[in-house]
């Protein structure tokens, strides 16, 4: 049947089982909404910003595990959806971005709304299209899904010139496999390799396993279960890996890294045998890189070949799928023989519980002034642990990490490695579209949530019972605890007290419910309200002002180096 | 140390700037590099020469390899290989130097590839140190302009870069 390009594209989307894209409409993009709008099967969230767009469909991502998709068009509307498909690409989120450009003809002219997309993401990006001719337009389409969700996963961005969406041409729907000879990632792990691994996990006294994001992406968390039980080894999770362990078992230590916990990173440091899966070993995670797990043998699980041996040394490296790879470790150490052969793990243990009772994370609630610590506890007690929970970035995201305990994986929505603030409103929203019956809460700060505001009216209009939780505290909480620490407390530019809004009425001039708890033993009833709600809620917590995150590992130090409150 | 990069990749537009744009953004340097399509209209052939600790070199054999379009890389350094690279030299040649930039020429088995009354532009090709040697002896009789191609380079022995 022969289509016109914007048909194409709706079709290719439906055909690849999408249901739900998120966007915002614009000169370049109009025949792609002119076909929107006429076909029902396909949901069309409209975001109050190109930014948000992005981060929404990376939230949907996120929580399904599905590839998000967005809409937006030329010139400022892609340059807009920047800063989101970065934020995908730290974090291998998988993200199809389809933007419009000016006609083919146009292009390098400085047209209108003309914007070189697809060089200014090059590197933001795991690939990248401009499409030339509408007979190349479903191909691309079905490849950049492929190259978005297989191997590492990351954004792929389609750039559409406008021309081409009122060119026709044949489509004809495929269900075959997409063929691109120059990419074919390896998801077997090498046998050989396992083989090594395994050799040191029989012969570890002290083993510590240390996973990251690529187990929730690779959703192998029940691999991972199975295969820490047969270990009986410490598991710590990065920042990203949260969830992917669940949180109440005792094998658990809590995050590592800079405001990591005491055991895990006591534990990291003093392990003999680190297994490292699907984490790439980040600065924030390793501290001092000399100084990381200085008597440890490690072997590094991992889909990406550049993550291996990028900042620490790897003694046995594993390249494939972390579920696949998983299953085969787990198949092999599951025999009496390995059982039989491995030490005794009882004095490595009682070393980990002497460092957990150190009880890093206590902190006091007082009677007058709110501790963010205890908003995030009791927010967690009174959801079980089992809701979405979005954050920005800063403090509270810290304090999210450290003390709602997931349980399980794709419930914890955050920026871990570009840390971009106004990420949690619209990743929120994205994760609730996706989860009508979940109860979604983003936890944010009174700096971050102005960042995205406008999303407000987003929720509303979908009528999306989005939680927000703004720990306010009137400081850009996370840049001032540094500059109290290593500025003398010159405290530049980060009080936000001054100009901040009434959030509760800001709430309310969106038709949204507004809630606040100034002490205490306010907390609790108005977060049973506001869970209760199944309207959009705001609820401002004022926080003691000079709160600090503990504990701290300050930025060049050795991860046994803390700050502990 | 010096190493040789040979990438294939698909031969599409946006594929050089991907490669050059992963050296820049990962702070990798390129002493030189060259690229043309190798005949089959549908891959061109880039050759990277790079100076890096061996740990760097292999985050850019990764990095490049990590590409899209990239098909194959390989660091020729690693074995045995041949290289080339190709010089055209404008020389100041006036009547009094005439013979004496015909002998270098001569000597390096170089070529005289245009002649003017007053210059000429002369053709080399062999490895970089042959190129820098020439270079360096026709400099004080006054080169006016000058060209490298950047190195090329084959491994050594029957097999190719891919299988065939």
């Amino acid at each position: 049947m022969e289509l016109t390009g914007a048909k194409i594209v709706i079709q290719s989307l439906l055909d690849l089982g999408v249901e739900t894209v998120f966007g915002y409409p614009g000169g370049a993009v109009l025949y792609i909404y002119d076909e929107i709008y006429k076909e029902k099967k396909l949901t069309h969230i409209l975001t109050r910003h190109e930014q948000g767009a992005l981060h929404a469909a990376d939230g949907f991502s996120r929580v399904t595990g599905e590839v998000g998709v967005a809409i937006v068009t030329s010139g400022p509307g892609a340059t807009n959806a920047v800063t989101g498909l970065a934020t995908a690409y730290m974090d291998s989120i998988p993200l199809v971005c389809i933007t419009g450009q000016v006609p083919v003809p146009l292009i390098g002219n400085d047209a209108f709304q003309e914007a070189d997309i697809v060089g200014i993401t090059r590197s933001c990006t795991k690939h990248n299209f401009l499409v030339k001719d509408v007979k190349d337009l479903a191909r691309i389409i079905r490849e950049a899904f492929h190259i978005a969700k297989t191997g590492r996963p990351g954004p792929v961005l389609v750039d559409i010139p406008k021309d081409i969406t009122i060119h026709k041409c044949e489509y004809v729907h495929t269900d075959s496999d997409v063929n691109i000879r120059s990419y074919k990632p390896n998801l077997k792990g090498h046998i050989g390799q396992i083989k090594r691994a395994i050799t040191l996990l029989k012969a570890s006294k002290r083993p510590m396993i240390y996973t990251g994001g690529g187990v929730v992406l690779s959703d192998a968390h029940k691999e991972l279960f199975e295969f820490t039980s047969i270990m009986n080894a410490p598991i710590t999770n990065t920042l990203m890996g949260l969830g992917a362990y669940p949180a109440s078992d005792g094998r658990f230590v809590g995050m590592l890294g800079m405001h990591g916990t005491y055991e895990a990173n006591m534990a990291v440091s003093h392990c003999d045998l680190l297994i490292a899966i699907g984490s790439r070993f980040d600065d924030r995670v390793t501290g001092k890189l000399e100084e990381f797990a200085p008597d440890a043998k490690i072997i590094h699980i991992d889909v990406d070949p550049t993550s291996i041996s990028k900042n620490v040394n790897v003694d046995v490296p594993i390249v494939g799928d972390v579920k696949l790879v998983l299953e085969k470790i787990n198949q092999l150490i599951s025999t009496a023989s390995f059982k039989k052969s491995k030490p005794d793990l009882s004095d490595w243990w009682e070393m980990v519980e002497t460092w957990r009772k150190k009880d890093s994370l206590a902190y006091s609630q007082g009677e007058s002034a709110i501790e963010a610590q205890y908003v995030i506890q009791t927010l967690c007690e009174l959801t079980k642990g089992e809701a979405i929970v979005a954050t920005d970035v800063g403090q509270h995201q810290m304090w999210a990490a450290q003390f709602y305990n997931f349980e399980k994986p794709r419930r914890w929505v955050t920026s871990g490695g570009l840390g971009t603030m106004g990420f949690g409103l619209p990743a929120a929203l994205g994760a609730q579209v996706a989860k009508p019956n979940d109860k979604v809460v983003v936890i944010t700060g009174d700096g971050s949530i102005q960042m995205n505001i406008q999303e407000l009216a987003t929720c509303l209009q979908y009528k999306l019972p989005v939680v927000i939780v703004i720990l306010n505290n009137g400081f850009l909480g996370m840049v001032r605890q540094w500059q109290e620490f290593f500025y003398e407390r010159r405290y530049a530019e980060t009080d936000m007290m001054s100009h901040q809004p009434d959030f509760v009425k800001l709430a309310e001039a969106y038709n949204a419910l507004g809630l606040r708890a100034k002490l205490p033993n306010e907390v609790e009833p108005v977060l049973k309200e506001a869970l209760a709600s199944d309207r959009c809620v705001i609820v401002d917590i004022h926080t003691r002002p000079e709160g600090n995150v503990y504990p701290m590992v300050p930025a060049g130090a050795a991860l046994n180096d803390m700050i502990l409150l | 140390m010096r190493h040789i990069i040979s990438v294939l990749v698909e031969n599409e537009s946006g594929v050089l700037s991907r490669v050059a744009g992963l050296f820049s953004a990962r702070g990798f340097n390129i002493e030189s590099l060259t690229v043309a399509p190798v005949g089959d209209e549908e891959t061109s052939r880039i050759t990277l020469v790079s100076i890096g600790e061996d740990h760097i070199i292999e985050q850019i054999l990764k990095q490049l390899n990590k590409l899209i379009p990239v098909l194959h890389v390989a660091d020729l350094t690693d074995g045995p290989h041949v290289e080339r690279e190709l010089m055209l030299v404008k020389v100041t040649a006036e009547q009094s130097q005439r013979a004496e930039i015909l002998r270098i020429a001569d000597i390096f088995r170089s070529r005289v590839v245009d002649a003017t009354p007053s210059t000429f532009t002369i053709e080399v090709t062999g490895d970089s140190g042959k190129l820098d040697a020439c270079l360096s002896l026709l400099i004080p009789l006054g080169v006016t302009e000058m060209v490298r191609t950047g190195q090329v380079a084959l491994s050594r022995g029957d097999k190719g870069l891919v299988k065939s």
